[in-house]
C-alpha cells in the first residue's frame, strides 16, 4: 500500500513537471517573472533606495527570492482545482490508487518547482553581485528553511482551491492576500523607515521573518532568532491549514 | 455472450453491475430518487434521460466517485461504498466529467495511467503505443491533448479509460457534441469492446445512440426510473412514428391532408402547410405515397421519422415531464 502511494504520487509528481513542457506560460510564471522582478528591483529602485543597485542587491535579493517563494505557493492551489474543474480528477479517482496521492504529487511537483525557482534567483543574484559570505551548509539550510516554509503555506492555497469554483479565483484571491503581505514587510525596505503601525505590521509579517532568516543565512548576521520564528510560522500554517485542507478535500471530490 | 474471464469467485456475478434503491441529494435537490439498474455481463445497458436526469450521478455512484445516501451498489460483486478500491480495479470510466489531462500530450496521458496502474515504464509505453494506434491517433501522439478535435478527444478519453483493460465500462454521454462521422467511429469503438465482453453502461440523451449501442433501456427522468426495456419496446410504447408532408400546391392541402388522415392512427396537425400525423403501420408510407399517386397529388416535402426523446418522455411522462 505504501510503495503503491509513493509511486502513484511520483507518476503523478513527473505528470505535472511534464506539463510545463506544453504550456510555456508555466515556464514563465515560475523563471521569466522572477528574472523580471530581480532585474527591475536591483536596476529601477536599487539606485534609489540604496547608494547603488550592487549593495541594493545584498538586502533585496532574500527579500525578492521570498516574495517569489510564497506567490508560487498559488500553484498548487490553482492546479488543483484547474484538475478539479476540468474532470481529470474525476478520472484519477476512478483508478485504483492511493486516494491522496494527486494531492500529494501535486505538492511534491510544486516543491520542486521552488527549489527550482530558488536555484534559478540565487545564481542569477550571484551574477549580477550578490556574494554569499556564509558556507554550504547554510546555504543547504536555506533551500531546507525556504522549501519547508513554501510546503507548508501551500496549504493555505489548497484550502482556498477546495472552496472556490474556478482557478482564477485563486489567484485573485492569493493576489489580494500577498501584495500587501509581502510588500508591507522587510523583504525590499528596511523597516524602520515605515510609519509605526506599518513597522508594528511588518516586524511580525512572516515575509519578513523569512526574509531576515534567508539573509542572516546567506550574507552573515542573526540567525537563531528569524529561523525560529520562521519555523513557529511554519508550524502555524500546517497546524491550522493542513487539517482543514484534507477536510475540505475529502469533502470536494 | 458470456462473461468475460476472471470473475471473481465467491461473489454474486449474475450482474455486472446490481444497483437497488439508489438515492443521492445535493442540498435541496434531490438527484436520484430510488434508482434500480441491473446489468448483465457483457451487455450494453442505455441510460437514457434529459439533461438534469440524473444520469452522470448514477454514474459517478457506480464509479464510487460519490457515495449514494441511500441504496446500495455493487459492481462485479463488490460494493462501491465499503470495497471502492476493488471496484475502481474492475471499471474504466469516460464521459463528459472524466477527463483527459490537456497540457499533456495523448501518448503522456496513456502513459501515465498506465503507470498508475502498476505497469512498468516499457510496458506503459507499449500499452499507449497499442491504444494509440488502436484509436488512430498515432500522428496525433505528441500533441497536446487541448489541441485535439471534439472526436480525436473523444477517442482519447475512450483509450484513456481502457488502459487497465476493464471489465466494466461508464460512458458518460460519450458522443455529446460531436459531429455525427466522430459519433459514428465511436460508436464502433463501443461495439467492438462489447464484441470483446466489455459490459458497457452508456447515458445518453439521444435514443438514436440508445438504439444503436444498447440491448436495454432505462429511462430516468428528476431521478427516476420511469421505463425499463429493449429500444424496441420503448418505442412501441411511445406508440407511433410521425408522417409529414408538405404539398406542392397549397390549394391541395386539404385533399393532401385527407390522404394523410387515411393512414394516420392519431389526429392530423395542420400547421402552415405542413401536414403532420403520427403512423404506426410500417407499411404507412407506402400506402401514402400510393394514395398521394392515385389522386395525383404532388409533394415538395415527404418524410417519416422515429419518435424523438421529448416525444418518448411525453408518451412516458404523461405529458408532465
Amino acid at each position: 500500500m505504501t510503495t503503491m502511494a509513493l509511486r502513484n504520487t511520483a507518476t503523478l509528481a513527473w505528470r505535472t513537471l511534464v506539463q510545463i513542457k506544453h504550456n510555456p506560460f508555466e515556464l514563465f510564471d515560475f523563471s521569466v517573472q522572477p528574472i523580471m522582478f530581480l532585474l527591475l528591483f536591483t536596476y529601477v529602485f536599487g539606485g534609489a533606495i540604496a547608494d547603488t543597485p550592487g549593495e541594493y542587491l545584498t538586502y533585496a535579493l532574500p527579500g525578492i527570492i521570498v516574495q517569489n517563494l510564497l506567490f508560487a505557493t498559488l500553484n498548487t492551489g490553482v492546479g488543483l482545482n484547474t484538475d478539479i474543474s476540468k474532470g481529470v480528477f474525476d478520472r484519477l479517482r476512478s483508478l485504483p490508487i492511493a486516494r491522496f496521492s494527486p494531492l500529494a504529487g501535486r505538492i511534491v511537483a510544486d516543491v520542486i518547482k521552488q527549489a527550482w525557482a530558488v536555484t534559478l534567483l540565487l545564481v542569477l543574484g550571484m551574477v549580477l553581485g550578490f556574494r554569499i559570505e556564509t558556507g554550504p551548509v547554510q546555504v543547504l539550510a536555506v533551500f531546507g528553511l525556504l522549501l519547508g516554509f513554501a510546503f507548508a503555506a501551500s496549504w493555505m492555497s489548497v484550502l482556498v482551491a477546495m472552496l472556490v469554483s474556478e482557478p482564477e479565483k485563486v489567484q485573485i484571491f492569493g493576489f489580494v492576500l500577498l501584495f500587501p503581505i509581502t510588500f508591507a514587510s522587510g523583504a525590499f525596505v528596511d523597516p524602520d523607515t515605515m510609519p509605526d503601525w506599518l513597522r508594528t505590521f511588518a516586524d511580525v509579517n512572516p515575509t519578513t521573518i523569512l526574509a531576515d532568516a534567508t539573509r542572516g543565512l546567506l550574507s552573515g548576521g542573526p540567525v537563531a532568532g528569524p529561523v525560529t520564528r520562521s519555523l513557529l510560522w511554519a508550524a502555524g500554517f500546517l497546524v491550522v491549514f493542513a487539517p482543514l485542507s484534507v477536510r475540505a478535500f475529502r469533502r470536494r471530490i | 455472450m458470456s462473461a468475460p474471464p476472471g470473475t471473481v469467485s465467491g461473489m454474486d456475478t449474475t450482474y455486472a453491475i446490481r444497483a437497488e434503491g439508489l438515492v443521492k441529494r445535493f442540498g435541496d435537490t434531490t438527484a436520484l430518487d430510488g434508482v434500480d439498474l441491473a446489468v448483465r455481463p457483457g451487455t450494453v445497458l442505455g441510460l437514457l434521460g434529459p439533461n438534469g436526469a440524473g444520469k452522470t450521478t448514477a454514474v459517478r455512484v457506480l464509479a464510487t466517485l460519490i457515495r449514494p445516501d441511500a441504496g446500495h451498489a455493487e459492481v462485479g460483486g463488490f460494493d462501491v461504498v465499503r470495497q471502492p478500491h476493488e471496484v475502481r480495479e474492475l471499471i474504466g470510466l469516460t464521459g463528459q466529467y472524466a477527463s483527459v489531462d490537456e497540457t499533456l500530450n495523448g501518448a503522456e496521458n496513456l502513459l501515465m495511467i498506465g503507470r498508475l496502474l502498476g505497469l512498468s515504464r516499457r510496458a506503459a509505453r507499449a500499452r499507449a503505443a497499442e491504444l494509440l494506434e488502436r484509436f488512430e491517433l498515432t500522428d496525433a501522439a505528441k500533441r497536446a491533448a487541448g489541441k485535439y478535435s471534439g472526436g480525436m478527444r473523444r477517442r482519447l478519453d475512450l483509450a484513456a479509460s481502457l488502459v487497465g483493460d476493464p471489465r466494466i465500462l461508464y460512458l458518460d454521454e460519450p458522443t455529446t457534441g460531436l459531429d455525427p462521422r466522430s459519433r459514428n467511429e465511436v460508436w464502433d469503438i463501443v461495439r467492438g469492446l462489447v464484441t470483446g465482453g466489455t459490459t458497457v453502461l452508456l447515458t445518453t440523451q439521444y435514443l438514436d445512440e440508445a438504439d444503436q449501442l444498447a440491448g436495454e433501456i432505462v429511462v430516468i427522468d428528476h431521478g427516476r426510473v420511469i421505463a425499463t426495456g429493449t429500444p424496441a419496446q420503448l418505442k412501441a410504447r411511445t406508440g407511433a412514428q410521425t408522417v409529414t408532408v408538405r404539398p406542392a400546391f397549397a390549394d391541395e392541402l386539404h385533399r393532401v391532408r385527407d390522404a394523410v388522415g387515411r393512414v394516420a392512427t392519431g389526429p392530423v396537425d395542420v400547421a402552415g402547410e405542413v401536414v403532420t400525423a403520427p403512423v404506426s403501420d410500417p407499411g404507412a408510407l407506402a400506402k401514402l405515397v400510393r394514395d398521394l399517386d392515385e389522386h395525383g397529388l404532388s409533394v415538395a416535402e415527404l418524410a417519416l421519422r422515429s419518435p424523438s426523446l421529448d416525444e418518448v418522455f411525453l408518451s412516458l411522462t404523461g405529458g408532465h415531464s
